[in-house]
């Protein structure tokens, strides 16, 4: 069990979070004016790195927050976690 | 025979208290302190099992956990049948029944033993060559054969009765291993004021100090600092013995796993048989040993050869010789040592075959000066006896010896597994031909013999950081490379799987070349040992089969568990009502005691329906139904999800997220709403209710309401958080039941008060009061009938129940509830819809808000393969026989081309009284465009015509919604004034324990307030208690608390007087946006108590629960077994929880387990 440090809750075991797939897929601003394969990327294209990968965690069961991290695929070392936003 | 190799004295066994026991029905007696292995030893026992393949006679091998050979069965009754443990790690108790196990009909004549003799047949891959034709024949006879005639015990059939638990425990310095190493280490972690555990697989604490007679440490005799060390210890660190650090996971979790009671005759069954401990351990100090090999000779399988080392702890730990006459065979100077302590006790030492050109050595000239035989250039090429080596012949003089016992020294191999399994780098090391801990991957560091590190003085200083005194122990080479052997079919490398060399060079000649396909061609290092003694002799072996050198060949990977674990361990607490928590609603118990039928609907249990006498569910249902259209009937919805949306930008926030346009909805007015996900299929609906401009009442699917919640959540918290808003859930907090049917205003207009009821219209919410109690009355309808859903606090919701029965509507049920929403062709989300269903397809096109720039999906529902016309749509079916009824998910085709693709599939399909005859709904292809056509449905035996509708069956222009509604009555009904708590009747029945209380505490009133920091200290001020803005932290003001739970949320409880307060902190942020919610029935609290709370919490409850990590006033939401809970500690012994109304009593039961160990003993008061 991975332990994950929440931005606001500090290191807190893994089964209080929930993934939330890969971090910094802005969803576009008007998405009336992108084109189909514009918005098709946005929905269905995401990375597989071997390595650092950055994604989004939520603390369900804790402050409910969602957050940024960088965690390495390999060795499932989390070298940060940000605030959203932040 | 009684014992007749137990040395009269010595040893750490107590003669004075005996143990009777058993083997194969045969009588026998032990001494407290023995093993099983000890104990049959001490009677002269070495025959303990028959090999995997062949059947062979086998003996004991070691003293440890390596143990290859001496697995056993041990029931302890009552279905408690444990196969395949180690005879070496089984602590005898009095009474102790075992048997061995792969063998018929007897150990001594074992009927498979002819599989012995057709050897040249199973070598290596057989199952892929000999037996393979006909091939028919594989799976109806060779397989169930060889299936019979292979393998270990058997699986115990009954179920098992025995508890097992979990606890999580946090340390600074985890060190695994008692033996010098690791009590070296832990007393000098511990003197630092660390938090400490100390666990080690063995009954006793001490490795290998418990067998060490001769050496002194510091001054102390060996056995004496050991007791010593324990003792300082004690009081400093959690020891664990009979705990096997069996796994590694990420961030330092370690897996152990405890054996609490097996080693007792008489277990208390108020304790768990087993514990998984999961510990997160800030350091890990590794000081598992190292495992001696064995010689790799022909023959060298025989009852009678054993491990050099063993013989040393049988003797001086458990006082057995384990022979009288013994030959050694040996690559280093650590069997020598054995030699001298076993002729010390009046073994006969027939001679030493030592494979080494002229061993030299403090140890080695003892031996000599002593007059025992030493061979040099030696080894071992044949050995003789069937049940037990009787003779050995050596490659030089004197040829063949009798003995009766021989041991094997070949060489160490250090246990890397735990250091491997944490990603660590093995570095090989030439001198010894073996693998050592080299590059780390976690925060751990491996210490003595496990390091490769020998010697009683070095391995003491490698774990304590200091430099001891030893003497006593003479200096002994043990570095000594394993084993390569010539190919022979009765030369074992592994035991357990009987796999021989001439395996090994079947396999390379077969082109095998990497040690891990090797591995599993011939099945070597597979079996319940991980080759623990075999792999790096086989890995020897296999190099110079193929001319490589050991690293190039590879080594095998070390993967969880160290040793065997127990199902029963890994599942814990997770069983029976524990395995799931079963979530009720307010009125459950009120349904269970009128009979009705449950049905799963996610974690909740919800009523299908309820029969009356003889009645199955097709009647029942039917006359369910039959009330609803005709009179009324009641239902229990509260299941449905709800949320509290608040805030200035509230309308905004819906309309980006739901398709409808909320702007324009009165207060006072719900419409109906279809969530679709960014891909533009249909996730949820619900209905909107508008309380106020600000405010909104959402409901979702039962099942949809934590997801739907956390996509709002997502959004809100990353796309849009510039919106001024928060939601609320409030599934819990409010009971809905669903009155409904032409009789419906009649039976709920006398209850309600303080609106002006027939001025709400369909579609129309009010808050008022419904029997005496605060309500929200909603005007909708799931049924196409005249209907209300009440929504009062859950705690009032059996009265309301009860007030409104007094008026004799018809309880029905979910089933019911479908027949009736599909004869309105009234979709449900997940039945109608699969994921690829867009509002459209469903004929929801007019929940689109057109005049929306944007919500979420709008974009997808324009890509071009949206909108072709021939997309799946919802229709009505009805068969051509009226009393046919399809099967849900039957395939609909096309007459004119029958054989071709499915153009369509029913999603709903029952038997509808109100159109009296079946009915159905399907998507089907360019649906809408074909009413009226002909269609079929294919199935298995028959072809069924149907033809397509209109999906609304019944009362299609909609009007009997539509009835007026008589006045209110004005509510005479007065409610009860006090809240139960619903744990009141499992806290009545709870037992004692002065370690850990549990109570039930009184309902209080609860509010969920968010708002922004700037405007908390206004609001705080309003509510009576300061809102903190430190994480996890509660503030306490008299009677009122806030509890931080998130940022800019607070859950704030206080007494349940307190009617009007959620009402002037609301009013109180002026010109800042805030959001309160009473959700003071959502919840219930549990005060948890006493010396050993946290211990128990810890039995469910991840976190690390030291006052040093989780401090009095320290408050978060996190989890008890799979239920959400928000924890607080009031003091060093006192947690509050705030748990679920649907989830207290899983919880509350999750408690009542982790006491059990503690309760007071029996008849105490």
């Amino acid at each position: 069990m991975l332990l994950i440090p929440c931005p606001w809750c500090g290191p807190r075991p893994e089964n209080e979070f929930h993934h939330a797939g890969q971090a910094h897929i802005a969803r576009p601003e008007d998405p009336a004016a992108v084109d189909d394969a514009t918005w098709a990327e946005y929905l269905y294209l995401r990375t597989n790195p071997k390595g650092a990968h950055a994604e989004r965690w939520r603390h369900s069961h804790g402050c409910g927050r969602f957050f940024n991290s960088v965690r390495d695929t390999v060795t499932d070392r989390i070298a940060s976690t940000t605030r959203p936003n932040a | 025979m009684s014992q007749t190799l137990r040395i009269p004295s010595g040893g750490r066994i107590d003669r004075a208290q005996t143990l009777a026991f058993s083997f194969d029905g045969k009588p026998m007696q032990g001494c407290v302190g023995d093993t099983l292995a000890s104990a049959l030893l001490a009677n002269g026992v070495h025959l303990v099992g028959r090999s995997f393949k062949y059947h062979r006679p086998r003996g004991i091998l070691s003293a440890g956990s390596e143990e290859p050979n001496a697995l056993v069965t041990v029931d302890r009754g009552g279905g408690r049948v444990t196969p395949n443990l180690r005879a070496t790690q089984v602590e005898l108790y009095d009474g102790l029944r075992a048997t061995s196990q792969n063998r018929w009909p007897s150990l001594g004549f074992d009927a498979g033993e002819v599989a012995g003799l057709a050897s040249p047949l199973l070598s290596a891959g057989f199952y892929y060559k000999t037996f393979m034709s006909p091939p028919t024949y594989w799976k109806r006879f060779y397989e169930p054969l060889i299936r019979r005639a292979a393998g270990l015990g058997r699986a115990p059939r009954l179920p098992d009765p025995d508890r097992y638990q979990h606890r999580y425990a946090h340390c600074d310095v985890l060190v695994i291993g008692a033996g010098p190493a690791g009590l070296a280490a832990a007393l000098s972690a511990s003197v630092n004021g660390a938090r400490v555990i100390l666990c080690d697989e063995q009954a006793e604490l001490g490795g290998s100090l418990l067998s060490e007679i001769d050496a002194t440490i510091d001054g102390w005799p060996a056995q004496a600092w050991l007791a010593e060390t324990l003792t300082m210890l004690a009081g400093r660190a959690t020891l664990l013995p009979r705990t096997t650090a069996f796994g590694w996971y990420p961030d330092n979790m370690i897996g152990l796993c405890e054996r609490v009671t097996d080693h007792t005759a008489s277990p208390d069954s108020n304790m768990p048989r087993e514990r998984l401990w999961h510990i997160r351990a800030a350091q890990v100090v590794i000081a598992t040993g190292a495992i001696q090999r064995p010689m790799v000779f022909p023959g060298n399988d025989r009852p009678g050869i054993m491990l050099a080392e063993a013989a040393r702890t049988y003797l001086n730990r458990y006082g057995v010789k384990v022979g009288s006459r013994v030959l050694i065979a040996t690559v280093d100077d650590s069997a020598y040592r054995v030699a001298l302590d076993l002729a010390r006790a009046g073994v006969t030492i027939v001679g030493i075959a030592d494979r080494r050109t002229s061993p030299t050595g403090e140890a080695v000239a003892a031996v000599a000066a002593a007059g025992i035989p030493i061979h040099t250039e030696s080894e071992i090429l044949g050995t003789r006896g069937r049940m037990r080596v009787r003779a050995a012949k050596l490659s030089g003089p004197p040829g063949t010896v009798r003995c009766d016992t021989i041991l094997m020294s070949g060489g160490w191999t250090p246990s890397v597994h735990l250091f491997s399994q944490s990603r660590g780098k093995l570095r090989f090391d030439g001198t010894s031909g073996s693998f050592l801990p080299g590059q780390s991957a976690a925060r751990e560091r491996s210490i003595g013999a496990c390091a490769g590190i020998f010697g009683l003085a070095a391995v003491l200083e490698s774990g304590g950081g200091r430099t001891f005194s030893v003497t006593g122990e003479p200096a002994m080479n043990v570095v000594a490379r394993p084993s390569a052997a010539d190919a022979g079919s009765r030369t074992f490398v592994d035991f357990q799987n009987d796999v021989t060399t001439k395996d090994l060079l079947v396999a390379t000649q077969e082109g095998f070349r990497a040690i891990e396909h090797v591995k599993r061609y011939t099945t070597s290092g597979m079996a319940t040992d991980q080759g623990k003694t075999s792999n790096m002799n086989a890995l020897a072996t296999v190099a110079e089969m193929v001319d490589r050198s050991m690293p190039e060949v590879g080594l095998t990977t070390f993967r969880p568990p160290y040793t065997p674990v127990t199902f029963g361990t890994l599942a814990g607490s997770s069983r029976g009502i524990l395995f799931d928590p079963v979530r009720t609603t307010p009125i459950h118990a009120w349904a269970a005691a009128k009979g009705a039928v449950f049905e799963d609907v996610g974690t909740w249990k919800r009523a299908r329906y309820f029969p009356v006498g003889t009645e199955n569910m097709d009647t029942a249902v039917a006359r369910e139904c039959r009330a609803v259209r005709e009179d009324a009937g009641i239902f229990d919805a509260s299941t449905l999800g709800k949320i509290e949306v608040v805030g200035p930008d509230a309308t905004e926030f819906l309309n980006r997220l739901y398709t409808g346009d909320f702007s324009n909805l009165p207060v006072g007015r719900c419409r109906y709403a279809v969530l679709t996900g960014e891909d533009g299929f249909v996730r949820d609906d619900g209905v909107i209710a508008r309380l106020a401009p600000d405010r909104y009442h959402v409901t979702t699917t039962t099942g949809g309401a934590a997801f739907v919640l956390n996509l709002m959540e997502d959004y809100l918290q990353t796309e849009f958080p510039e919106l001024r808003v928060w939601l609320t859930s409030v599934t819990e907090q409010w009971a809905v039941i669903a009155i409904q049917g032409p009789r419906s205003a009649e039976i709920v207009a006398p209850l309600v008060a303080g609106i002006d009821l027939p001025a709400l219209p369909h579609m129309g919410v009010a808050q008022c009061t419904v029997a005496g109690v605060a309500a929200r009355l909603f005007r909708v309808s799931f049924t196409g009938e005249l209907g209300f859903e009440i929504n009062v606090p859950a705690g009032f919701g059996q009265w309301v129940w009860d007030t409104a029965m007094a008026a004799s509507p018809t309880p029905y049920g979910t089933e019911a509830m479908h027949v009736l929403r599909a004869e309105k062709g009234y979709l449900i989300v997940g039945q109608e819809t699969d994921g690829t269903v867009t509002p459209i397809d469903l004929g929801l096109g007019w929940t689109i808000g057109r005049k929306k720039r944007d919500f979420v999906g709008k974009r997808s529902l324009a890509r071009p393969d949206m909108v072709p016309a021939d997309r799946k749509q919802l229709v009505g079916l009805l068969t051509d026989d009226p009393s046919t009824v399809l099967e849900e998910g039957a395939q609909l085709v096309d007459p004119r081309h029958s054989l071709g693709p499915a153009i369509g599939h029913v999603t709903s399909s029952y038997r509808s009284e109100a159109v009296g005859r079946s009915i159905a709904l399907a998507l089907l292809e360019g649906g809408r465009s074909r009413w009226n056509e002909p269609l079929l449905i294919a199935m298995a035996d028959r072809v069924i015509g149907v033809t397509v509708t209109d999906p609304v069956f019944h009362d299609k222009a909609g009007t009997r919604l539509m009835a007026p509604l008589p006045p209110g009555g004005g509510g005479e009904a007065v409610p009860p004034q006090s809240i139960t708590n619903p744990l009141s009747a499992l806290a009545a029945i709870s037992p004692a324990s002065a370690l850990v209380r549990l109570t039930a505490l009184a309902h209080t009133l609860r509010l969920s307030v968010r708002a922004s920091n700037a405007a908390a200290t206004t609001i705080g001020r309003a509510l009576g208690v300061l809102l903190g803005t430190v994480p996890n932290r509660a503030v306490i003001s008299r009677d009122r608390v806030a509890l931080w739970l998130g940022p800019e949320e607070w859950l704030v409880l206080a007494p349940d007087s307190e009617t009007t307060l959620a009402q002037r902190a609301g009013s109180a942020g002026g010109d800042h946006p805030v959001s309160i919610v009473d959700v003071s029935h959502r919840a219930v609290s549990i005060e948890i108590a006493g010396t050993h709370a946290a211990l128990c919490l810890n039995a469910f409850c991840a976190l690390d629960l030291h006052p040093s990590a989780f401090p009095i006033g320290m408050c978060t939401r996190t989890l008890l077994g799979k239920a959400e809970i928000v924890l607080w500690r009031l003091g060093m012994e006192t947690f509050h929880i705030e748990v679920a109304r649907s989830l207290a009593s899983y919880a509350w039961h999750c408690l009542e387990d982790a006491r059990r160990e503690f309760l007071d003993p029996e008849g105490s008061c």
